[in-house]
């Protein structure tokens, strides 16, 4: 369906894509995550048409997007903040796109009330755009983007400025929604939690290029660099060196799965895989912080030599700030990250 | 400019507001149609010109011309926008240039020689230009002192009859007048007290006037409807001067329109006090329509127009045969003997008398 | 540091790429493909920059070239005598600081009614700020004389106290706060009426007292709207002419005036042209500074619903302003237009409905003045709709072309279009007559020229008020009708055009009430008999009589009832971001 090939946007010098290829099947939802300043959005922007690419080429659907306008490509675009017509009624914003492909008065009259429907506003054609709630805001932007059947969807940020609840709720219906209609959807978003709910296949992205690819279990099993590690929130990774099936870190000696290739690298530890036990037992640590996460509770160490340590333990099992523990690390929770720079 | 860049930048700007539209959408809206016609007679004037329509009617009966006036500001701004526009002028008959600005009109050519039938008629004191016929009178007047009658009863004081009168102690602080470098009664007062006094003798005059407490403000406006006590506005305005620079022809105008007509006005002219103001019509060079120009130039000396014009305009007319209204017989001043100077002499000496006026009086 | 502009633009677009797609990309998608947005909106100016080209521009050139040329050889020795003439000295410095002084004047008694105006609420606001600005859009001819009644002999302060102060210094200065009293109650209030009141209540809660958190919270926010008032004030009182002759007696004169004297009276050309330019580049350097000031104020500050930061005053120091402010409102602005109202029913026979009557039939009756007022009030609207319209058309497009703010090309277009308010009447008008003197653009003997000539002055009203509000649209509103499918024409049609809709339809109606109450260029320009108000009122002014003097005034009251209802649908429509007026 889309195809970016050596896509580049500069502003100024800066790269903001740097030669981008990118592929999204039919009926796929694609999540490009990044943090800001990433050029996730300049992408969605490139392939709507509203930003030109210094270099490279935009397909849809097989053809060469060059030239053609923004209104002619037949791609639908929440913006992040929604952009409804303030001075327009829910049905008029979501509307807009059937009356200027010259939709008949009945036909759009038919589908408002199917999208209202659908997104779970039945009966809000009349209301105000202004009076909305963000989540109701939210909502009527996605019907607006929905009327003209995009053949291709894009979403900015789609549940950035909800409320956890609704968001969590509202990345299920999307999921739904879009699976029901079979859209194709790009979506971009700096929350991973939601890039992973709703993808079926996640890009990250890293100063306008592309830091990994694949499915949401590939990435959060193996990010591919310390950045993506980083990036999803793992705070475990040290510099190691493999030496015959353990690396040598300043945490000391870890595990490494079999078949690690001996050398210089970096080390994760996914916090569920660190340890707790007397002090003997391992790395002398002192606790630091306790966070309360629902079930669990994530516990900062910090070892005598090295940076601090993130444990997850049961919430029963947790020990006290201060508490002194010994640390050991489970072999199944440590990935092996291919050399990179270091993170700033 | 030059022609050829001045043809560029018309079309351009025609091309780009589409404005031949406009021009069209201009002339159409007009009533009388189109100026250039045969049908039409185009009148210059100024803002003061007035003619009763039933008039112009009976010019377009008579001749099957229809009149298009146009008028722009003041006599003054008139003149000058004639003269400036000499090259393409703006219509075919000029009205409005009087004795004052005569010269300046003739010495830039803006007229067409036309000897008016019924000039016969007019008295050749009016004629400044009979040997060339460039321009025709039509109209005349005095600029004079009028006087608030109430004021001078409740003083039991004689209002003031001369010039020399003026300069006295009894009517210290009196008088207003006008700035004599913008407005048309001023400058003529001026001129009055010149032709009185001598080239020399009014700026001992106006020194005089100055130490008996003369007030000078810029327009007749201010100095009729605000200062004088006599006039209908003053009198709202609680006017503070009895005494005022104006017409001869103000104290009728006063009384038009009442009901009934009081036995005397509320203003009088101290008759000798007058300055001769005649203004005069023309047909101007390069009038598109010179046939229908001379029409209403020898329309204007006609009884109909001449009887017209004195409670249009508040001007007399030069015809002798035309009859002043009972309004102006009964309330008007008889002015027998007014100042004069020649349009020449106005036009040499005018600038530099204004500027010595105004160092003089305003200062 | 000019040159070094562009690189601080790319600087910052570098350093925020990516942030909510806004300035950065906005500027970035601009400059890609340039060429072709350069291309719209070279069509957008093109309709004004033809509009101020053949009548502005080349009229005034032409009557400037006329009066520097002799035969066709520039006499550019003239400038170096009228700029040593000690007399013409003595009244560029006249005209220097009587607007200096107006305009402090005009600040201080205003600002304190801007602030009245923006956030207190009382009954009859609306009414009152409709009728503040009445006198701006009065011609002078009128308000003048009105004035008059406050400040001249037997006037209100004669009466009590036996002060005087016509062909003072002191009236002109006055009849200047009562003129452009609105300008500051409008750009500053409008402004202070928008601030976000919890800036200053922040810093009331970090430990500022009242005066501390206004002297540094709200007083700079309001700065650049203070400053671009007091130019607007200076600029308007720099031009002053009616009121100075009106006002002033013969003693003053101000540039404006000296160059009518010189063009209208005199006919001396080349004085007058020395004169127009000296004026021109005082008022261009003042356009300067005000387009500075003016990109200041946009750029900087977080706006709220102008309904919701008014409150009922509280306590005693709030009463006690409002009934200050009222008492000049009163006194400066409502007592002279209250004793014209006055005047129109006075007769001779005390009050009644004469005057009125005599209008209605004149023409008829008295024979002393051949043009029915009700003829008047027509030819009025007409050209006031038709120069509305020309406005509009002209403003909009020019707002348009320029609602990116680029370019240096684009401000100079901007400051260009405020020109013709800072240009003498005269010399447009006689510009008019010669310039436009041969087919197809001989229109000196058509009624259009004089809408086309009250528009000149309307259009720098429309941008003004336009333009903000046209930057103020979301560029990505604009994208999200893209990527809905709407071309740009339709994307304009459904999000900018209902935006700017209000804001559109005050603009007009500002620069209707400013048509309606035109009196310099209409009465320069020679034109068909069709008086307008305001003429038809000096013209009336200008003739002996009690019927013409009670004529005056009534119409005079007419011609203010409409301006005052104009302005009053104004306020009912008045958006909460609108322009500087």
């Amino acid at each position: 369906m889309l195809r970016l090939e050596g896509v580049t946007v500069r502003f100024g010098g800066r790269a903001v894509l740097d030669a981008v290829d990118l592929d999204v099947a039919d009926h796929e939802t694609v999540c490009v995550l990044g943090p800001s300043g990433s050029g996730k959005s300049t992408l969605l922007r490139v392939v709507a048409g509203l930003q030109p690419a210094h270099a490279g080429r935009v397909l849809l659907g097989g053809r060469d997007q060059g030239g053609v306008p923004p209104h002619r490509r037949g791609v639908g675009l929440m913006f992040q903040d929604h952009q409804l017509f303030p001075q327009r009624d829910v049905a008029g914003n979501v509307s807009f796109g059937l009356r200027v492909r010259g939709t008949g008065r009945a036909e759009i009259e038919r589908r408002v009330a199917e999208l209202l429907d659908l997104v779970g506003l039945p009966g809000a054609q009349k209301r105000a755009v202004g009076a909305l709630s963000g989540g109701e805001q939210q909502r009527v932007a996605l019907a607006r983007a929905l009327a003209p059947e995009p053949r291709l969807l894009m979403l900015d940020e789609p549940l950035g400025q909800l409320d956890r609840g609704l968001r969590e709720r509202l990345v299920e219906e999307l999921r739904g929604l879009f699976g029901r209609l079979g859209t194709t959807v790009l979506a971009v978003t700096h929350d991973q939690g939601e890039a992973f709910a709703l993808a079926d296949r996640v890009v990250v992205m890293r100063d306008g290029r592309i830091a990994q690819v694949g499915t949401p279990m590939e990435v959060w099993r193996r990010p591919a660099s310390e950045f993506v590690a980083r990036f999803l929130g793992f705070e475990n990774v040290v510099a190691a060196t493999v030496t015959g099936g353990r690396a040598e870190t300043v945490w000391g000696s870890l595990p490494v799965p079999s078949g690690t290739e001996p050398g210089e690298c970096v080390v994760l530890v996914r916090p569920g895989g660190v340890r707790l036990g007397p002090v003997p037992g391992g790395l002398a640590c002192e606790v630091v912080s306790r966070t309360f996460r629902g079930e669990r509770v994530v516990v900062r160490l910090l070892p005598e030599g090295g940076p601090e340590l993130e444990a997850s333990c049961p919430l029963g099992a947790a020990p006290g700030v201060g508490e002194r523990v010994g640390v050991s690390f489970r072999v199944d929770d440590v990935v092996v990250l291919p050399q990179s720079r270091p993170f700033p | 400019m030059n022609t050829s860049l001045r043809r560029a930048v018309v079309a351009t700007a025609v091309a780009t507001l589409g404005l031949p539209a406009l021009a069209a959408c201009g002339g159409s809206g007009d009533k009388g149609g189109e100026a250039s016609g045969g049908k039409t007679v185009t009148l210059v004037s100024h803002d003061s010109f007035v003619a009763s329509d039933s008039v112009l009617q009976e010019f377009t009966r008579q001749t099957g011309y229809k009149v298009k006036v146009v008028k722009g500001g003041d006599a003054g701004q008139a003149v000058n926008q004639a003269i400036l526009s000499k090259s393409h002028p703006q219509g075919d008959v000029f009205f409005g240039v009087d004795n004052t600005l005569l010269s300046r009109a003739l010495d830039n050519g803006i007229f067409t020689p036309y000897e008016a039938k019924g000039l016969d008629r007019v008295p050749k004191e009016f004629q400044a230009d009979a040997a060339g016929h460039r321009v025709t009178p039509v109209d005349t007047g005095e600029i004079c002192v009028n006087y608030d009658r109430a004021y001078f009863a409740d003083h039991k004081l004689d209002p003031p009859k001369t010039f020399d009168d003026l300069i006295k102690p009894e009517y210290k602080g009196l008088l207003v007048t006008e700035n004599a470098a913008t407005s048309s009664p001023g400058l003529a007062f001026q001129l009055a007290t010149a032709a009185k006094y001598g080239d020399d003798g009014w700026k001992d005059y106006w020194t005089k006037l100055k130490a008996n407490g003369v007030e000078v403000v810029d327009g007749w406006e201010q100095a009729y409807n605000e200062r004088f006590s006599g006039s209908a506005g003053g009198k709202k305005a609680k006017g503070d001067k009895p005494l005022v620079v104006s017409y001869a022809s103000s104290p009728p105008a006063e009384v038009v329109g009442a009901k009934p007509l009081p036995k005397e006005g509320p203003i009088g002219v101290a008759t000798g006090t007058c300055f001769r103001q005649t203004e005069f019509a023309g047909l101007l060079k390069g009038a598109k329509n010179t046939e229908g120009g001379k029409a209403l130039v020898d329309f204007m000396l006609s009884r109909t127009f001449q009887e017209d014009m004195p409670l249009q305009m508040y001007v007399k007319p030069v015809s002798q045969d035309a009859k002043l209204p009972e309004v102006f017989t009964r309330y008007g001043a008889q002015v027998t003997d007014p100042q004069t100077l020649a349009p020449e002499k106005i036009a040499k000496n005018r600038d530099q008398w204004v500027k010595e006026w105004s160092s003089l009086v305003l200062k | 540091m000019v040159l070094a502009r562009p690189e601080v633009t790319e600087a910052e677009a570098a350093g925020a790429p990516d942030v909510t797609g806004a300035p950065a990309a906005r500027q970035a998608a601009e400059r890609a493909p340039g060429a072709r947005r350069a291309a719209t909106r070279l069509g957008l100016m093109a309709v004004p920059l033809a509009f101020f080209g053949v009548f502005f521009a080349y009229p005034v050139a032409s009557i400037v070239t006329r009066g520097l040329t002799d035969g066709g050889r520039w006499q550019l020795a003239r400038v170096g005598e009228v700029l040593t003439d000690p007399g013409i000295r003595d009244v560029l410095w006249f005209t220097l600081w009587q607007a200096a002084a107006s305009t402090a004047l005009t600040l201080l008694l205003a600002l304190p009614g801007a602030y009245v105006f923006a956030r207190l609420d009382f009954p009859g606001k609306r009414l009152l700020r409709a009728v503040v600005t009445v006198p701006f859009v009065l011609p002078t001819v009128v308000a003048g004389s009105a004035f008059l009644a406050l400040v001249g002999r037997g006037g209100l302060l004669d009466e009590l106290w036996g002060v005087r102060l016509d062909t003072t210094v002191w009236a002109i200065l006055l009849a200047h706060v009562f003129f452009n009293y609105a300008v500051v109650v409008r750009t500053v209030g409008g402004l202070w009426a928008q601030l976000d009141p919890r800036q200053e209540e922040a810093a009331r809660v970090l430990g500022a007292g009242r005066l501390a958190a206004w002297r540094r919270v709200t007083l700079p926010a309001l700065g650049p709207a203070v400053a671009a008032a007091a130019l607007m004030v200076f600029l308007f009182t720099f031009t002053s002419f009616g009121v100075v002759q009106i006002l002033g007696g013969p003693r003053y004169a101000t540039l404006e005036v000296e160059i009518y004297q010189r063009t209208a009276q005199l006919l001396d050309l080349p004085t007058a042209a020395v004169l127009t330019l000296l004026q021109f580049v005082v008022v261009a350097a003042l356009l300067a500074v005000h387009a500075r000031t003016v990109r200041r104020r946009e750029a900087t500050l977080r706006l709220v619903d102008a309904s919701r930061t008014a409150r009922r005053p509280r306590g005693a120091g709030q009463w006690a302003l409002l009934a200050s402010v009222l008492a000049v409102v009163a006194l400066l602005v409502v007592l002279p237009l209250a004793v014209l109202v006055l005047r129109s029913f006075e007769g001779p026979d005390g009050y009644g409905l004469a005057s009125y009557r005599a209008l209605a039939s004149a023409g008829a009756g008295g024979g002393t003045f051949t043009v029915a007022a009700l003829d008047t009030i027509g030819n009025s609207l007409t050209y006031a709709l038709a120069a509305t319209a020309i406005a509009v058309v002209v403003g909009g497009l020019a707002a348009a072309a320029l609602t990116r703010r680029e370019g240096r090309l684009v401000r100079g277009f901007d400051a260009l279009l405020m020109l013709p308010l800072g240009t003498s009447a005269v010399t447009v008008g006689f510009g008019f007559l010669i310039a436009l003197d041969e087919p197809p653009l001989d229109l000196r003997t058509s009624w259009i020229l004089v809408p086309l000539a009250q528009a000149l002055v309307g259009v720098p009203f429309v941008v003004r008020t336009v333009l903000p509000v046209l930057r103020a649209v979301d560029t990505r509103l604009r994208e999200a009708a893209a990527v809905l499918g709407a071309s740009p024409l339709r994307a304009w049609r459904e999000v900018d055009l209902p935006l700017v809709g209000r804001a559109l339809g005050i603009a007009a109606g500002f620069a209707f009430a400013v048509s309606l109450g035109e009196f310099g260029a209409t009465v320069f320009i020679a034109r068909p008999d069709n008086p307008t108000l305001p003429v038809a009122v000096a013209r009336l002014l200008g003739r002996p009589g009690e019927l013409n003097y009670g004529q005056a005034m009534a119409l005079s009251t007419i011609l203010m009832l409409v301006c005052a209802a104009a302005l009053l649908v104004l306020e009912r429509v008045r958006t909460d971001r609108t322009g500087e007026f």
